[in-house]
Parts: C-alpha cells; structure tokens; sequence
C-alpha cells in the first residue's frame, strides 16, 4: 500500500457532552478504497465529517497528504477531499446548474464527462435536478463532487437507498477514480458483500474506537 | 382647514366603537372590554404623543430634539423586533445597525437631496413611518435566516462540502429570505392606489390639501417604505447569516427556544 492520503491520529469528538469518538487513529492510503464499518452511532459519519473539517477534532490531529488539516484553508481542503452524503441533496434549477456549483466555468463536454463517470447520459444536463430518481439524482451529485477534481473520496452509505442498477454505477465510478494519480476512498458502508466488491481493506469501529482491520 | 376634526367631532366618532361594542355582544365574541379598552388606549396614546410631537416640531425649537427622537424610535423599533424574536440570540445590536443603517439611508436621500426640509415637523413623520413599516419585515427575515440553519443544513452543507466559501453557500438561501420578507411590500406598492387608499394620502385628503399634492406625498413615503424594508432586511440577513458559520466556514446550529407564542 502507498502512503496514506488521510491519517487519524487519536482523535476525540463530542457532542453535547457525549463523546462520540474515543482516539480514532486511522488511515486511509492512496490508491485503494478503504471500508469503514461499524453499527450505527459508533461514529462512521463523524470521521467523514472529520476529514473535510465539517467538524473538528476536540483533541488528536487529522492529517491530508501529510499535513494537519487545522492548517489548510477549508475551501480548498474539501475541494481537495470531497465527500458523497448518504441522502442524495440536489440543488435547485437544472442538473448543469448543480455540476457548475462544483465547477462555475465548465463547458457542456467537460460536464457530460462527468455524468458520463456515473453512467448518466449528457441529455440529462438540461433535466430539472428534482425530478431525478433517487439513484439519478445520487449519481449526479457524485458527479458533481468529482468534478472539483478531489484526491480522495468520502462516500457516506451513498448507496444504502439505491436500486441495483444505480449502485453499481457508484461502486464503479469509485473504483475508476481510486484507479488513477493515487487518489483514495473512504466509504462507509454496513453492507459486507459491497465491502467485499469496492474495499481493499476495512476499519470496524465500535463505541467511537478502531475494534478492528483488516482485509475488505 | 376642511379636515379639521373636532372634539365634538371625535367624540360622535366614538359611536363606531359603540357599533363594533355591539356587534361584540350580539355575536357573543365577549371583546367588548377589550375594544373599549383599545380605543380609549388609542385615544389617550395618540393625545400624547400629539402633545410631545407639538413640542418636538415646533419651528421655534432646534432640530435636534427631532432628530433625537427619531434615534429614541430607530432603539425602540429595535427593541420590538428583540422582543418578537426571542429565539434569536443577539439580534438587539444587529436590529439596531439595521434601522440606522435604514434611517441613514432614507433620510440621507430624502434630506441630502432637498425632498424634503430638514424641519422637525418632516424628520419626525418620516422616521416614524421607515421605522414602523420595517419592523414586520426585518422580523420576517431574522426568523427566514434562522430557519436555514436547520431547514436547509443538508444543502448547505452538501455545497460547503463542495468547497464554497460559506458566503457562497448560502447566497441563495439568503435571498430567497429576503424576497419572503419583501414580496409583501412590493405587491402593496404595486396595489396602492388601485385597491386602496394609503395612510398618509387619505390623512392629508380629509386634511384638505389637494388630492396631486396628497399624491406626491404619499408616493414618497412609499418609497421610503420600500428603501427601508430593503435595507434592514438585508443587513439583519447578512448579519444573522454570518452567525450561521464558525470562522473556519463550518456550519453551526443557531440556539433556538421555543416559541413562546407557539
């Protein structure tokens, strides 16, 4: 495995009194999609939202490429980890309207490559962005995060709510993007059989603390 | 003048209370207390402030009383929209940046352009009515961007997540709270004249001045109504919008208590 894009370093969070994260340390290395799993409320999310600084850490360091990410401006920080929610959240106006709040000066080609990514074909551009399927409208805002150009991927059960079909499109255009310039992912996901198709290697949380890793 | 009305006058106007007492009674909305009281509150409130007004737009008397008076409504009016608003932590300082910048402007253009004289029988008016007509609004708009942050979180953070400054992210949520709290105002401008008879228009009618100069009058006031409105509720949208935010462009849950009207 190459170095790590995203590193953990005994990391605490709490909400509200109550610690949510117990010194997570992790990492995330290029090239490869890593699984993180765990039940619900051991605190997935939380280390996703924890890598892009939606949150930030009560105590411990999270790292981008080797640097504190305390230290990088958010803006540029999220650019550079994008993140894919679990519910799917279209903006309003058009599917090119949604693709162009990641990237304003875009063409129409550069903007049908990236549906093309998620298997979502370029007529789709003009389509109104809340009249998409779920699956649609999971797959564009996929889209629309790789269209800043992010060396690493957070996937938060992007595809807990979605069909067949639209699943295996997001499985593989994550795996296409982990499979060049060393870029990483780091998905979250109950499902074992879909660790088992994307993961190189999983971390199981449980009660806020790493429990184990090893192999998807 | 033609208009003058007189105590006599006033007091046979009372009769339209006795009607509104009445019709209380006959449809058993037991309000009769409360109308009675209302009206004579009314009555006794407006006497006063006559009587000070008469003081404050004396010509013999420097304007500064007049201007000081606009400042005590400018605090007032920012004290109501606190007391509307209590689930909004801070918003007294803000309502306050928002009606002078509200009073700066309006009176600034209507002053410094020579629409009106600077006398205190004009400033005191005019204050009252950019004050009292941006209250409503400017509380709509505290309450709309406080909402964001819980409604529109999800989408909020999906475009922060897409690496926006917040200001960005927020940019269209914010103008749709401004529109929420302007659209009213602009269908009323939009009516006047044709629906109804404006305030200032009819006073100056039953007061017997002519009905073009009655005209000219109220079309300004409308615009100081317009310009105000707009002007406070931008700035309390842009100031409450910024409290959304930690400086390192994360978003936060205002602290919301409930309504106590609720």
């Amino acid at each position: 495995m190459s170095a790590p894009r995203l590193e953990l370093d005994d990391v605490r969070w709490s909400r509200s009194g109550r610690e949510i994260l117990r010194g997570v340390t992790l990492a995330v290395p290029a090239g490869a999609v890593t699984c993180l799993r765990g039940a619900s409320g051991s605190g997935k999310s939380t280390v996703l939202r924890l890598c892009n600084r939606l949150e930030v850490p009560d105590s411990g360091v999270v790292r981008c490429d080797g640097a504190d990410v305390a230290g990088w401006a958010a803006t540029d920080l999220r650019r550079r980890v994008g993140m894919a929610f679990q519910q799917p959240v279209p903006f309003a106006g058009t599917v090119r309207d949604n693709l162009r709040v990641a990237a304003p000066d875009a063409g129409d080609d550069a903007l049908a490559d990236a549906l093309e990514r998620v298997a979502l074909p370029a007529s789709m551009l003009g389509a109104e962005a809340d009249r998409l399927s779920g699956g649609e409208a999971q797959r564009m805002c996929l889209a629309r995060a790789l269209l800043t150009g992010p060396a690493v991927l957070l996937l938060d059960e992007p595809t807990s709510a979605l069909d067949e079909a639209s699943r295996d499109a997001v499985e593989a255009a994550v795996a296409a993007f982990v499979a060049r310039d060393d870029r990483a992912a780091l998905w979250v996901t109950h499902d074992a059989a879909q660790a088992g198709r994307v993961g190189d290697r999983s971390v199981w949380l449980r009660d806020g603390r790493v429990h184990d890793r090893g192999p998807a | 003048m033609n208009g003058d009305v007189t105590w006599v006058g006033l007091a046979a106007s009372l009769a339209l209370v006795a009607v509104a007492v009445a019709l209380s009674r006959l449809m058993a909305l037991r309000l009769e207390r409360e109308m009675a009281w209302a009206a004579a509150r009314a009555l006794v409130q407006l006497v006063l402030v006559g009587w000070a007004l008469g003081l404050v737009i004396d010509p013999s008397r420097p304007v500064v009383l007049a201007w000081a008076w606009a400042a005590a409504m400018v605090a007032y009016a920012a004290v109501v929209v606190r007391r509307r608003t209590p689930e909004i932590p801070g918003i007294l300082p803000l309502a306050l940046v928002a009606f002078t910048a509200a009073a700066v402007v309006t009176l600034g253009v209507l002053f410094g352009l020579r629409v009106f004289p600077l006398e205190g029988r004009t400033l005191v008016p005019l204050a009252g009515m950019m004050v009292g007509n941006a209250m409503s609004a400017t509380v709509v708009a505290a309450r709309r961007v406080v909402e964001l942050g819980t409604d529109r979180r999800r989408e909020i953070e999906a475009r922060l997540a897409l690496g926006l400054a917040s200001r960005r992210a927020i940019r269209p949520y914010l103008a749709a709270a401004v529109r929420t709290a302007l659209i009213p105002q602009i269908e009323t401008t939009k009516a006047v004249g044709l629906v109804f008879l404006p305030g200032a228009m009819t006073g100056l009618i039953l007061a017997g001045v002519d009905p073009l100069d009655a005209v000219l009058v109220q079309a300004v006031v409308m615009y100081v109504v317009l310009g105000s409105l707009a002007t406070t509720t931008t700035v309390v949208a842009l100031g409450l919008s910024r409290r959304l935010f930690t400086p390192d462009q994360r978003l936060v849950p205002l602290t919301r208590v409930a309504d106590p009207a609720a």
